[in-house]
């Protein structure tokens, strides 16, 4: 099938603004998505980059329907699941997976690791998926008794992409996965979400403000400021002739590890 | 004259399985400067940091060693003396800003707080003084951002909130751990460049905990290179750029992505390498034992 996995088409989102919320009537609105549209292929791999506040982490919990647009349209593998009721999001929620960008906020501390990475799993299959998934983050296998707060940040982290992996999803939603790790970390993690897109077809889209890691896993990238898409290109394109100023800037205020160049 | 912190020959394991944690640490860290602390994931960064703020865990336990801070000696204080000391004189940046706030409570008087228990300010001065940093931080809207809570702000707007708040009663150490991962390169830039002058102009002595040689390299004057527990190298920040000594630092900076070139970036650190340093201090750990 030729279609995309996901389309999206128009998406909106708005909160009630509480901080200026007068004394009585409603709080007044805050735009948070301001009309985005893109599709994300089968098996691609989108990148999505952005300043601090312009909405990328939000664009992910609408796209895995963690919370529900106010406007446009998501459709998942033909089906609009815009406004899904939970009940019959339950079905989906094995395909499409998130990764949080807080680890420890997003792991029950009163589970074990092993727990945490089977809860959604059936007993049957549960221990040696626990073990792989734990063994493909680079985690050692004892580590599956442990409790989250025994862990390293980047322990951590890697504890929630074994928990998304594990499920075998469809799609993952990766919001800045690997900001915390050390190189070997990130080069272990990246490897292996390759390695899941070629071989079990998975489509991914990876938040994060890391340009070399963008560019070296994704195909595609769309550039998020104040809640609208400003760039969307494919990846070489971009870094070769970006046409926002946003993303030039992105790409200038790299940290290249010299001290004698000057920043 | 002494560093206004130095760690001496600091270990420390988990007590019920005696697996080290650290291994014979040292570490000087004089008023002004800007230390970095770099080394994989698991190494013990944060770990020393928490040792030095009198936050490690129930089960971990120090064996051997000392910290001064300031010239007390930390760890033979009395409890009560010892808080005392640390909350007035250091700040934390952790390194997860979710579970860090209080998510019941509005971002304003989370940062306020401290300036008047610690400082014994008035809440207007708090106030004002909250506002300012915030704007440094160069979070829009202050005046609307303290009426939030955590979870109504950005992944990134939240690490600025906790930057604003360690700088905020002017502690002479911070110890600021991964602060910039959540933030995009350009926020980083600006951070970085606020987190030096503010450090310089105050004199903060500021332990930086990363994994990013790039920042190391922007930020920080000297650095220590940790693997497993064990200070592997301590040099200043030119000569490691120019030539790490160990090979495993060497590793570490050769697998640092260089500019965004796709193909110089992101190698793991070779197996041999990692290899040849945890033989080194398996030798090192049978030496502790045989002495001790
Ligand atoms: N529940 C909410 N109530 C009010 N404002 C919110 C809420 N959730 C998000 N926002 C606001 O929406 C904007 C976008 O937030 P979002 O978390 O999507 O940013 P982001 O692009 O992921 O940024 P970062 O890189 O810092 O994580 C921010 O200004 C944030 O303060
Ligand atoms: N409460 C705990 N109980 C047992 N082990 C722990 C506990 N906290 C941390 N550890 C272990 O101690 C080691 C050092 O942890 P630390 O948090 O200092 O790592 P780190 O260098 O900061 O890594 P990262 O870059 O991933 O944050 C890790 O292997 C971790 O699993
Ligand atoms: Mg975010
Ligand atoms: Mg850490």
């Amino acid at each position: 099938m030729a279609e995309a996995l996901f389309q999206i088409s128009g998406l909106r989102l708005d909160v009630p603004d509480m901080a200026r919320k007068p004394l009585f009537g409603p709080a007044p609105r805050l735009e948070i998505l301001k009309g985005i549209s893109f599709d994300i292929p089968r098996g691609a791999v989108l990148g999505i980059v952005g300043g601090s506040g312009s909405g990328k982490t939000t664009l992910g919990r609408a796209l895995v329907r963690l919370i529900e647009p106010t406007g446009g349209e998501i459709l998942f593998d033909g089906q609009d699941i815009t406004h899904l009721p939970d009940g019959r999001l339950r079905g989906l929620r094995r395909r499409i997976q998130m990764i949080f960008q807080d680890p420890m906020s997003s792991l029950n501390p009163r589970l074990t690791v092993g727990r945490i990475i089977a809860a959604p799993l059936c007993a049957r299959t549960g221990d040696a998926r626990v073990a792989e998934a734990l063994d493909q983050v680079g985690l050692p296998k004892a580590f599956a008794a442990r409790y989250p707060h025994e862990l390293s940040g980047g322990q951590r982290q890697r504890v929630g992409i074994a928990r998304a992996i594990a499920m075998r999803p469809d799609f993952i939603l990766a919001d800045e996965i690997v900001s915390g790790l050390d190189v070997s970390s990130q080069a272990q993690v990246l490897n292996l979400l390759e390695q899941l897109v070629k071989e079990l077809g998975l489509t991914l889209a990876f938040i994060s403000h890391d340009l070399s890691v963008i560019s070296r896993l994704c195909g595609r990238v769309i550039v998020l400021q104040g809640g609208r898409i400003v760039e969307d290109a494919p990846t070489r394109q971009l870094f070769e002739a970006p046409s926002h100023p946003y993303t030039r800037e992105l790409l200038d205020a790299i940290p290249v590890p010299d001290p004698s160049i000057r920043w | 004259m002494t560093a206004f912190l130095q760690i001496r020959n600091l270990s420390a394991r988990l007590r019920n399985t005696g697996h080290r944690l650290l291994r014979s640490v040292d570490i000087d860290l004089p008023a002004g400067v800007v230390r970095g602390l770099v080394g994989e994931s698991g190494a013990g960064k944060s770990m020393i940091g928490k040792a030095v703020l009198g936050v490690l865990p129930a089960s971990v336990e120090i064996v051997e060693g000392e910290i001064f801070l300031d010239g007390h000696d930390l760890l033979r204080m009395k409890p009560a003396e010892r808080r005392r000391l640390i909350g007035a004189s250091t700040a934390l940046i952790p390194q997860d800003p979710l579970t860090a706030l209080n998510p019941s409570r509005r971002i304003g008087p989370q940062i306020t707080d401290r300036l008047v228990d610690i400082l014994g300010w008035t809440k207007e001065r708090a106030r004002a003084r909250a506002l300012e940093l915030l704007g440094e931080v160069r979070i829009p809207e202050p005046e609307r951002v303290v009426r939030l809570y955590p979870h109504e702000l950005s992944g990134g707007m939240r690490q600025r909130v906790l930057i604003a708040s360690a700088f905020a009663a002017e502690p002479k150490l911070i110890v600021a751990d991964e602060p910039t991962t959540a933030l995009d390169v350009t926020v980083q830039k600006q951070i970085l460049r606020l987190i030096s002058e503010l450090q310089a102009r105050h004199g903060t002595a500021l332990l930086f905990v990363t994994h990013d040689l790039g920042v190391v390299s922007k930020i920080c004057d000297s650095l220590s290179v940790l693997y497993a527990g064990k200070v592997v190298e301590d040099t200043t920040v030119d000569a490691f750029f120019a030539a790490p000594r160990h090979p495993y630092s060497a590793a570490l900076l050769a697998a640092t992505p260089r500019h965004n070139d796709p193909a110089s970036s992101l190698r793991p650190v070779p197996r041999d390498v990692l290899d040849a340093v945890a033989a080194e201090i398996a030798a090192a750990d049978a030496a502790w034992s045989r002495h001790g």
